[in-house]
């Protein structure tokens, strides 16, 4: 049962010499209702504030064009939108660091573990480069103040969210029958359905792909989610000159009327969220995450009876796994394998890498120490590989391109992270616990060098698994 | 149903097996089996056909896209029915010299559902649907496994994309040319005593050591000094600034192997999903594929161009009409791309079905008239000679090949 290295290493992100491990389950719980101190100490800003900054930019960009037609030479204007840009660059550097060394220096690694999974279940990047800036910010507002809350809040809130609208067309997506595209027939501007939300949000947010949905199912709720719009000031609205008239059967059931309404996505949303299917899916999910690539099926029975009797009370199902036993058997080398960005924080976390030292490194440099071995490491940030997310199974992330990519950044980084390397015999004990492996003891004390020796320790693998 | 994660979970407990790595002990190779080589392309995210290959032929082409293909460039036509994208300009000297070939109206058997990941896990299994119990692996890996004389040179699966294909119990080498290994030689000994416990971990590695140094620079050092900091700090210095090349690093290596002893490779290729803006967005992944097969040809000698035969295939065609956004939604019969100079090309193969309303799969999609697992099937018999049987029962379950459609010169 509870063991608080396990705590750390399996559900949080690793062990830290300076940050104690939880000592229950309970205290699990409780730091994950309380204040996420970790987002309060390293901010990310809100997708809104992020949003007013990049229409000045496209507003500054329209100014460029008008000069230029009117024989200007806009220099000037040039100039700051050059600037603008660049600060953008800077910023997704920091907001990388951030997400890093909130892991680095959390009380509640399992909060820091969640956003990772939620964000992935609700995987989003932007297609253009207004929106490609928007991603930290769209985990944070979106995501991140419902990880504990109910299935159909945080549901509602990814599904109708201007990144989701924008990364799966339905911005785009117009009713058919709906009064704006009968005017825009007229003008032969054809502007029609787009099945690309309706069909994700059943196949991978809610249902799964065995789930009991149709490509009936699919069209009707497109139809449904008709109206729903990111404005150009990357804000939600309905527009129901967009909506299809009529009401449409989803599952079975029948949403809106003749005018249609936020409030019936609302409620297909609610049901979908509460779902049979999506209760078993997403506990199956979350066990595999975080217990094993193949989760015992007890666990995913408990957690699974759990969410329907909850409604889809998220903090509810998390207990239920952490407070199973299937959920604290040591499984050594069946364990799953981190992936890249929490081997990279998990790493930094037993390094005690400090604030003010990511602050030191240049961001071209920083890129190359954190964004590109990620990329290489088959993890790259913020580009997921589609709705889908990453793949769960190890086979995945430990391979030839993988591990050699882990090594090459345990020989370099953390010299580069933490001055001095910390002595391997020390260091060991650091990252694995008093309990860490003979073999791995052993290498630590062999190794030529402190930069090897923490390279052994970081690729060993009861660093590498969870 | 055992989805593509489950399985592969499962094909890399049994397949990367530490025992299994030809790379712990200095086996001695025999001769090479054959001098013909298959490469296999996945293009991810379901290609639009009627994009890549247009048939101007059709009379109702026009209509189903009035703002997509509105204009025939006769530059970029292949026959008088057919034209190519123009992003695909660069093969058409391939075309002309009889080794570039196109397949259209075909599918798998995939139907209806129109999933990408269902449509890519039946597209590299090879099966007639997602059934198959634990056992199930790639096609590409069933063929080796039924080759005589092949061993652990023979085939590579190229980039970091998880390749359902190429899964399964027989050992294929896996890689990309972004990184290297650069470590002490004993770090490298420590580094395997501790993997002793973990054969995942040990067979990447082993695997990791052997082709970092293939690729050109030292990987394993004599001891902790100098040298192996600048190979370190080159490494780092590199990783990334060629990043938007990497189609062509892996069409490259690709090409380095099966100028040694490697006769079959695959890789994949993503980007094709275009619900939107198509006109633009499909410019990059043509391009990507034309400089693939471009690069292949150019790092291969005459000799081995000449035996050489491309499979580019995707999960999916695309809905035949344009959608609401300028793009194209997930559909179901499209376009096989065939290269090589083993190819007896020149020639669009296939049935062509027809665009008119009452001629589409569904009154949406362009009607199948053809398996990707049938033309797959006479691809492999004729580069490596494999039984009839054994392709229609073991590598594509339930295919019927039929008669010889002579697609090798």
């Amino acid at each position: 049962m509870f063991d608080p290295i396990m705590a750390e290493t399996r559900f949080g992100c690793g062990l830290s010499a300076l940050v104690a491990a939880p000592s229950s389950v309970e205290q699990m719980l409780v730091g994950l209702k309380g204040q996420d101190r970790a987002a309060q100490a390293f901010p990310i800003p809100s997708f809104e504030d992020l949003s007013a900054e990049g229409l000045a930019y496209a507003e500054l960009l329209k100014e460029l064009r008008r000069t230029r037609k009117a024989g200007g030479d806009g220099r000037e204007i040039d100039r700051e939108l050059r600037l603008m840009f660049r600060e953008r660059i800077r910023l997704q550097i920091e907001w990388t660091w951030q997400a890093l060394l909130r892991c680095t220096w959390s009380e509640d690694g399992f909060r820091e573990r969640l956003a990772e999974f939620w964000f992935d279940h609700f995987s989003a990047t932007g297609k253009n480069r207004e929106f490609k800036k928007l991603v930290f910010p769209y985990m944070e507002t979106a995501i991140r103040p419902h990880l504990s809350g109910r299935m159909e809040d945080l549901l509602t809130a990814v599904v109708t969210h201007p990144m989701m609208l924008h990364f799966l067309d339905q911005s785009a997506s117009v009713g058919p029958n709906s009064a704006f595209a009968k005017k825009r027939s007229e003008k032969k501007v054809l502007r029609g359905l787009n099945e690309n939300l309706a069909r994700e949000v059943l196949e991978l947010h809610t249902l799964g792909v065995e789930g009991p949905y149709t490509q009936e199912d699919v069209r009707q709720l497109a139809e449904l989610l008709t109206g729903l719009v990111a404005t150009r000031s990357r804000r939600t609205e309905f527009r129901n000159a967009r909506s299809e008239p009529g009401a449409e059967t989803v599952l079975g059931r029948s949403y809106g009327g003749d005018a249609g309404s936020i409030n019936d996505i609302h409620a297909v949303l609610r049901d979908l969220a509460r779902h049979p299917s999506t209760a078993a899916h997403l506990s199956w999910k979350l066990a595999r995450h975080f217990v094993s690539d193949t989760p015992d099926p007890g666990l995913v029975k408990a957690m699974t009876d759990t969410y329907l009797e909850t409604d889809g009370a998220l903090a509810a199902v998390y207990e239920t796994m952490l407070r199973h036993e299937a959920s604290w058997r040591d499984s050594g080398a069946q364990g799953n394998a981190k992936r890249p960005f929490t081997f990279v924080a998990s790493s930094m976390r037993a390094l005690g890498v400090r604030a003010e030292r990511t602050r030191e490194i240049a961001p071209g440099r920083a890129r190359q120490i954190v964004l590109t071995p990620m990329s290489l490491m088959g993890q790259p940030r913020e580009t997921p590989p589609g709705p889908q997310g990453w793949p769960e199974e190890d086979t995945h992330w430990v391979t030839p391109q993988g591990v050699a990519a882990r090594l090459q950044w345990a020989m370099s980084a953390p010299s580069l992270l933490s001055d001095p390397l910390p002595d391997p015999r020390e260091f060991v004990v650091q990252a694995l616990g008093p309990r860490a492996p003979a073999e791995v003891v052993f290498a630590a004390k062999a190794a030529e060098d402190r930069r090897i020796g923490t390279a052994l320790v970081l690729m060993s693998p009861a660093f590498q698994r969870h | 149903m055992l989805s593509r994660r489950a399985f592969l979970t499962r094909a890399g407990a049994v397949g990367c097996s530490l025992a299994a790595s030809p790379f712990v002990t200095t086996a001695s190779f025999a001769a090479l089996p054959t001098d013909n080589r298959l490469v296999v392309i996945i293009l991810r995210g379901g290609m639009d056909g009627l994009d890549v290959l247009r048939p101007w032929g059709d009379a109702a082409f026009a209509q189903v896209r009035p703002g997509l293909a509105a204009e025939r460039d006769h530059a970029l036509d292949l026959d008088s029915f057919y034209g190519v994208h123009p992003r695909m300009a660069p093969l058409l000297p391939l075309w002309r010299a009889g080794e570039l070939a196109f397949i259209q109206a075909v599918s798998t058997p995939y139907r209806n559902k129109r999933s990408h990941f269902d449509g890519q896990d039946i597209l590299e299994a090879g099966t007639p649907g997602l059934e198959g119990g634990p056992e199930r692996s790639g096609w590409l890996n069933r063929m080796l496994g039924g080759m005589p004389g092949v061993d652990a040179r023979t085939a590579y699966t190229i980039g970091i994309d998880p390749m359902l294909l190429a899964s399964g119990p027989f050992p294929i080498n896996s890689w990309s040319p972004d990184v290297d290994v650069v470590l002490s030689a004993q770090g490298l000994s420590l580094l395997r005593v501790l993997y002793e416990a973990d054969p995942a971990y040990g067979s990447a590695l082993e695997q990791a050591v052997a082709l970092a140094g293939q690729d050109g620079d030292q990987a394993i050092f004599e001891t902790a000094g100098a040298p192996m900091m600048d190979a370190m700090q080159s490494n780092m210095d590199m990783g990334g600034a060629t990043g938007g090349m990497r189609h062509v690093r892996i069409a490259e290596f690709a090409a380095q192997q099966l100028a040694k002893d490697a006769r079959v490779a695959c890789f994949s290729l993503g980007g094709w999903d275009t619900h939107r803006g198509q006109l633009s967005a499909l410019n990059a992944p043509v391009k990507r594929l034309a400089d693939a097969l471009v690069t292949l040809k150019a790092g291969l000698d005459d000799a081995a161009w000449g035996r050489t035969t491309v499979l580019a295939m995707t999960e999916f065609g695309r809905t035949v009409r344009e959608n609401g956004t300028k793009g194209t939604d997930h559909g179901t019969g499209g376009t096989m791309v065939l290269a090589g100079g083993a190819l007896r090309g020149g020639r669009v193969l296939g049935h062509w079905p027809g665009l008119n309303e009452a001629d589409l799969f569904q009154r949406r999609d362009l009607m199948p008239t053809g398996d990707v697992r049938h033309w797959a099937a006479w691809a492999i018999r004729s580069s490596f000679g494999l039984e009839r049987g054994f392709l229609e029962d073991t590598v594509f379950p339930g295919v019927e090949m039929g008669n010889d459609p002579g697609l090798l010169s």
